[in-house]
């Protein structure tokens, strides 16, 4: 039998794949990527309390997460287009504007 | 007449604010503030006081002897822990007497000062100060509690120190004024010490008090208790006394106190501020006599010092130092009287004194304001001619100082020498060998007084010309307070006159339910006081008064000696002095060099005090710790910044690194 | 039997996110979360949630993912450009062990949840249910998402102009 357990050791383990993906890799697109990673793993999650707590409101949630993914991706993405455009780099290390 | 005990202390308050602010509104401009106005504000302040202190008195005596005490407090002051002090003012017999004396000398002072300090460019600071002064002396004598009585004490320090150095553009005047602050300060710090030992052992017991009520009632009521700490809190206390009142060892700034405005001189330091090591130790009877050693060191400190600065008076050359000098060994008579239990007879005296001195003192001035500023007594001279008044009363209060009778010295310093020799303190020989002491300090004083009077207004006139022209008898503003002074010099003593003569002595009865540990009624008195016998003892047995009558006249004679003696050296054989200093040289050197004392506290304490001071406290501990301690906040703010700084690295993923960390702390918190 | 299927789903899920993960190529990375993402609408589905199922594979999957290999095949990254800066040994093991630690911690607090598997209606995860718990009780975070869909496009156009 499939307990909620399993589920939500499945969505920490994404989540953290995700987190080691946004913090040890330097390319802005994989960055990116894996922050769509942390979502979907949150999406899991709210969808399987609601499915063992019988209320449907984790899907509603689940539902907005994927709107607003989608709207911060479309923007994510123009704005990365932009800094290439300016800076020719997709290098998180090299966008340090802010140390000084 | 309970509401108007505040009037006492706070009118000359009003008085010095609003002098005060004269002084400083128009101290800029070019007009000088009205001498009339500052007169009028001056004098009225003081006068106020006087009068109610005479109600005051009226009052007192309308009551019942056991109840005369009335109490005001004007707000609850510290509060904190066990400690609960309201500032609370309180006259009962003791208090009215110091009331009276200080507003009733203090108000004549007050007016002679018009005349003395006229067209003087400080005259509003000065009665600024003066008024300030009586504010604090007052509060010293009115204080119902320690902490109270120490604001007074501190606060007459201060004025002193202000008014010794009036004239401050003069360097050696401010110095005078240094020196009497700091000295006065080191009595002040053991003063302060003896309040806590008071405290903590009050508190031992379990009712822990300041208040001299129920310190009187709490020493009467455990006899023998508190000895230990008895002991030391009252030698902390008269060590703070031997500055305040200026005894051996701390006395070194009285002389140099000569410095200020002479009236400064008769109010400060002779009638008031140095009586008030007297009226504490008065005021603690009940905690004095719980110590037969420390009233043996009070005693023996008051009669060495009274020989000892009369010797010193002898050899002077300045008046007013001779007067300083007085004042020091007359003091030292009081002390010797409270010493061994004669309260009454140690304040009988202060009332005298206070009334010659001031006299004196106050003489002194006329003849200095006279003489255009002159102060060595030997280029006056024969000015006996040309100032009368100022020459018969300064005659007069000298009567009285040598103890001349019937004038008031002669029963109040008989008295206290009486007390001496018949008290049980010490060992059996310490109450002769003191009396003895006094006794030969009696004749010296006999002789340096009538010394300046002779070198002063009689014999040959040894003043230049130009000092003739100048010369001429002080105003009426002056000679009435001098007037009105040697007319208390001599009634004085009436109303302490001793039993053995016949006198009812009203004084001593007078001040008995103020003084000594409150007898429980009908019952025996703690041994200690019933031996000194403080209260009201009636050793009419014949042995006794026989020897009274004995050393009055004993007293009598070697007064009359000393005059005849000053007479003879200072008019018939002018030259006997000089040819004694010749034969004596060493000791003559040494007793008008006042013993090298205070060259020998200068090499001994000064000295290594000012190099401690110079290059531990300020070289090492402010130079190095406490700049090292202020720098190093901002070497550290440096140091802190750089290592903080490395957190702002400007890439975006560091900052989302701290942010897992932050959520990590956040889940493990939430798990517990 | 549904424990095979749950691991199968589970397996690619978790194998695709490692994938992209580690992959230098963002290409390759992005196909690799398109699997992912698969396989995590199925696991909706186990879920019976149709409807997210759905939604997960249109949008998801097809849109956004879409989005991104679009991006990844606009910049045209040479090998060279592609080339990261080594992350330090120490920061490495620091992000690696801060990451461990937080799957730990959350896995204590997993512990609380209970055991059982409730029952659920037929009708559960339709379409028709969210629409109707959407218009009620979530009314005003489904307008707001409208208006904020309306922003998203309105800032792309802005951003992409080269001229305002």
């Amino acid at each position: 039998m499939v307990t909620i357990h399993h589920f939500m050791v499945l969505s920490a383990v994404l989540f953290f794949i995700g987190v080691f993906g946004v913090l040890f890799r330097r390319n802005l697109i994989v960055i990116f990527m894996s922050i769509e990673l942390m979502l979907n793993a949150v999406n899991l999650s709210f969808v399987t309390f609601a499915r063992y707590t019988q209320s449907m409101d984790g899907h509603v949630v689940a539902f907005f997460v994927m709107a607003l993914a989608a709207a911060e991706a479309a923007i994510g993405l123009a704005i990365l287009v932009m800094i290439f455009r300016n800076r020719a780099t997709v290098q998180a290390d090299d966008l340090s504007l802010m140390r000084d | 007449m309970n509401n108007y005990l505040w009037l006492i202390p706070f009118s000359p308050l009003a008085g010095a604010v609003l002098n005060g602010l004269l002084a400083v509104s128009f101290s800029r401009s070019e007009r000088t503030v009205s001498e009339r106005l500052v007169s009028f504000i001056g004098c009225l302040a003081p006068f106020v006081s006087f009068v109610t202190a005479v109600g005051l008195f009226l009052h007192l005596r309308a009551l019942p002897e056991s109840e005369r005490v009335v109490t005001q407090t004007i707000f609850p002051w510290l509060v904190s822990g066990d400690l609960h002090v309201d500032f609370a003012l309180m006259v009962d017999t003791l208090s009215m007497v110091m009331v009276l004396v200080v507003t009733g000398v203090g108000t004549v002072i007050h007016f002679y000062s018009i005349g003395y300090m006229a067209k003087d460019k400080g005259f509003a600071r000065y009665f600024a100060y003066l008024n300030l002064f009586m504010f604090s002396m007052l509060v010293l004598v009115t204080a119902k509690s320690m902490p109270v009585l120490f604001i007074g004490w501190e606060g007459v320090g201060l004025c002193s120190y202000l008014l010794i150095g009036f004239w401050y553009e003069d360097i050696k005047n401010a110095a005078a004024g240094k020196k009497a602050f700091v000295v006065n300060r080191i009595g002040d710090f053991a003063f302060l010490i003896g309040i806590f030992v008071v405290f903590v052992a009050t508190s031992r017991i379990g009712h822990p008090t300041l208040d001299f009520v129920e310190l009187r009632e709490l020493v009467s009521g455990h006899p023998g208790a508190l000895v230990g700490t008895a002991t030391l809190a009252a030698i902390l206390f008269f060590i703070g006394a031997t500055g305040k009142s200026a005894q051996i060892p701390l006395y070194v700034w009285l002389p140099d106190a000569m410095a200020g405005p002479t009236p400064v001189s008769a109010l400060i330091h002779a009638a008031t501020m140095v009586t008030a090591g007297v009226y504490m130790v008065a005021r603690l009877s009940y905690l004095y006599l719980e110590s037969p050693v420390a009233m043996a060191v009070v005693a023996a400190v008051g009669a060495v010092t009274a020989l000892f600065a009369a010797t010193i008076g002898l050899c002077q050359k300045d008046i007013k130092k001779v007067l300083a000098y007085s004042t020091v060994s007359q003091l030292g008579y009081m002390f010797a009287a409270v010493g061994v239990g004669a309260y009454a007879a140690g304040m009988f005296h202060l009332v005298t004194h206070a009334f010659f001195k001031a006299c004196l003192f106050l003489g002194a001035g006329s003849v200095i304001h006279a003489m255009g500023g002159e102060q060595d007594m030997f280029k006056m001279g024969a000015l006996g001619k040309v100032m009368k008044r100022t020459s018969v009363t300064f005659l007069v209060a000298s009567l009285a100082i040598a103890g001349v009778p019937p004038l008031a010295a002669f029963f109040s310093k008989d008295e206290i020498l009486w007390s001496v020799f018949s008290s049980g303190i010490g060992p059996a020989w310490l109450p002769g060998l003191l009396w003895a002491v006094l006794f030969v300090g009696a004749g010296v004083t006999a002789f340096y007084v009538f010394r300046a009077v002779f070198l002063t207004f009689y014999g040959e006139r040894r003043y230049t010309d130009e000092a003739a022209h100048h010369l001429h008898e002080s105003p009426p503003i002056m000679t009435v307070p001098l007037i009105i002074l040697a007319a208390g010099s001599v009634v004085a003593g009436l109303v302490g006159v001793p039993a053995v003569l016949g006198g009812p002595n009203w004084f001593h009865h007078y001040l008995q339910p103020a003084i000594g540990p409150i007898a429980p009624p009908g019952g025996e008195l703690g041994s200690h006081a019933a031996g000194f016998g403080v209260h009201g003892e009636a050793h009419a047995s014949s042995v006794s008064s026989a020897a009274e009558l004995i050393l009055m006249t004993l007293s009598v004679i070697i007064a009359v000696v000393g005059i005849a003696l000053a007479h003879r050296f200072y008019i018939r054989k002018t030259a006997r002095p000089g040819q004694l200093a010749q034969q004596f040289k060493g000791l003559y050197h040494l007793v008008y060099n006042k013993y090298f004392v205070d060259e020998a506290y200068e090499k001994t304490i000064v000295r290594p005090g000012y190099a401690i001071s110079d290059r531990l406290f300020f070289g090492v501990i402010d130079a190095r710790v406490i700049d090292g301690i202020v720098n190093g906040v901002g070497v550290f703010t440096r140091v802190f910044g750089s290592a903080v700084r490395l957190f702002q690295t400007g890439v975006v993923r560091t900052y989302a690194l701290f942010f897992l960390f932050g959520l990590i702390f956040l889940i493990y918190k939430l798990i517990d | 039997m549904e424990l095979v299927v749950f691991y199968t789903l589970a397996g690619f899920s978790v194998v695709g996110a490692l994938l992209m993960v580690t992959r230098k190529s963002p290409l390759a990375g992005a196909l690799a979360l398109v699997v992912s993402m698969a396989a995590l609408a199925g696991l909706f589905a186990m879920l019976h949630a149709e409807f997210v199922f759905i939604l997960q594979i249109l949008l998801y999957a097809g849109a956004i993912m879409v989005l991104i290999i679009f991006t990844i095949m606009l910049l045209n990254l040479s090998p060279k450009e592609l080339k990261e800066r080594p992350v330090g040994k120490v920061k490495g093991l620091i992000i690696f062990a801060a990451t461990v630690a937080g799957f730990l911690g959350f896995l204590r607090v997993l512990l609380m949840l209970p055991e059982g598997v409730p029952y659920v209606a037929p009708t559960f995860g339709n379409i028709e249910e969210v629409g109707a718990l959407m218009l009620s009780s979530y009314m005003f975070p489904f307008e707001v998402i409208s208006v904020l869909l309306l922003v998203a496009i309105v800032g792309i156009v802005v951003l992409a102009k080269k001229s305002i």
